[in-house]
């Protein structure tokens, strides 16, 4: 799956099918502090994720 | 997951309830709705400003504001502070200008630039050289200014995004710092006992969640961009920010948990520091000022000679 990460303006492409909790712990990205897109649409971290999605993942950590 | 309400997939879920769009969309104007009068944010004869950096925060409050005084016939306009930070405010500012466009608002910015001389860029070189960190500087003459605007607009409240994470940090920190005093000037409304040239402060999204604001307004379909300042990862705040949202994570709710807590003090914080905080004018601009000469000031003098 294509993985977009907003925060760090990076893509990665991972060859998996797992849970978003389980991509954002590979990921080392705590849930708290972003937002999870799929097709446009927000999913929650028990949203089975395939190899042909895309998600974005959205930091909600902004500002300063 | 399904919506706790309806049978619509979730799009949120928060302490053992989910909600679909729709629900999530009115349980956030619930919330807000709620505080402003819960607290009595806003009176029918206020003047409204709503301090706006364009960010994703001050979007969502601004939105709220609007249909919050649409309802009630309240006047009220946006206030934008550009503190000149290359490649990050500019970016923010075009994100408010067409906001403000497309919901047919009023705006207007002050800059750093022309109120100071310099841009914040400008005054954080000349300050690391007098030890002056970038958020010190920045938060005092950025304050001093949403006073000044607001106050020389006729706003008789001045509206910030401070959400749920912001109050939390803010409570935490000034524990770490063994600085109570410092506390006893947060809450959802601050400022009402200073002095007639301090426009009281409200913070209608004091409630709500960071995460919950970005969901609002991706969801809202605001046009903002993912954008952080570039002094912040210099700060204590960001510290105690990254450490908070670890404990959220293991325990959700403990933001919410910190923020009812610090409530319940907060009365007893306010008459023990009521007598400390005899405001006054600065001798120099004559702003409301704790000493003689007020911070704003002191800063000037230090760092705006050419």
């Amino acid at each position: 799956m294509k993985v977009f990460i907003e925060k760090e303006n990076k893509q990665v492409v991972l060859d998996k099918e797992c849970t978003a909790k389980e991509l954002l712990i590979e990921l080392g990205i705590n849930a708290t502090t972003v937002i999870l897109v799929k097709n446009n649409e927000t999913i929650l971290l028990d949203e089975k994720l395939s190899k042909d999605d895309e998600v974005r993942i959205l930091s909600v950590v902004s500002g300063g | 997951m399904e919506c706790s309400s309806c049978s619509k997939k979730a799009v949120y879920s928060n302490q053992g309830r989910s909600y679909c769009k729709d629900h999530f969309l009115n349980y956030f104007e619930r919330k807000v709705f709620r505080t402003i009068r819960k607290f009595s944010l806003i009176k029918h004869e206020d003047k409204i400003c709503v301090a706006a950096s364009g960010g994703k925060d001050s979007l969502a409050v601004l939105y709220m504001i609007m249909l919050y005084c649409k309802k009630y016939n309240i006047d009220f306009f946006a206030l934008n502070i550009d503190e000149g930070i290359a490649d990050y405010r500019n970016h923010t500012i075009n994100d408010l200008k067409k906001f403000c466009k497309k919901y047919n608002i009023t705006y207007n910015i002050i800059s750093f630039k022309e109120r100071f001389g310099f841009t914040l860029d400008e005054l954080i070189k000349k300050g690391i050289e007098k030890g002056k960190k970038p958020c010190t500087v920045c938060g005092i003459l950025r304050r001093t200014l949403l006073n000044r605007g607001a106050r020389e607009l006729g706003a008789t409240k001045l509206v910030t995004g401070h959400n749920l994470d912001d109050e939390s940090q803010a409570y935490l920190m000034n524990l770490f710092l063994g600085s109570m005093k410092h506390s006893a000037a947060l809450g959802p409304i601050t400022g009402f006992n200073v002095n007639n040239k301090f426009v009281p402060r409200i913070k209608p999204l004091y409630f709500i969640s960071e995460k919950e604001t970005r969901l609002f307004a991706f969801l809202k379909e605001f046009d903002v961009h993912f954008s952080e300042c570039p002094n912040i990862e210099l700060s204590f705040r960001a510290k105690v920010r990254d450490k908070l949202n670890e404990l959220e994570l293991l325990r959700g709710g403990t933001k919410n948990g910190i923020v009812n807590a610090f409530l319940e003090v907060l009365p007893t914080l306010k008459e023990k520091y009521k007598n400390t905080k005899s405001f006054d004018y600065c001798e120099k601009c004559g702003d409301p000022c704790a000493g003689k000469i007020c911070n704003a000031c002191v800063l000037e003098e230090e760092l705006c000679q050419t």
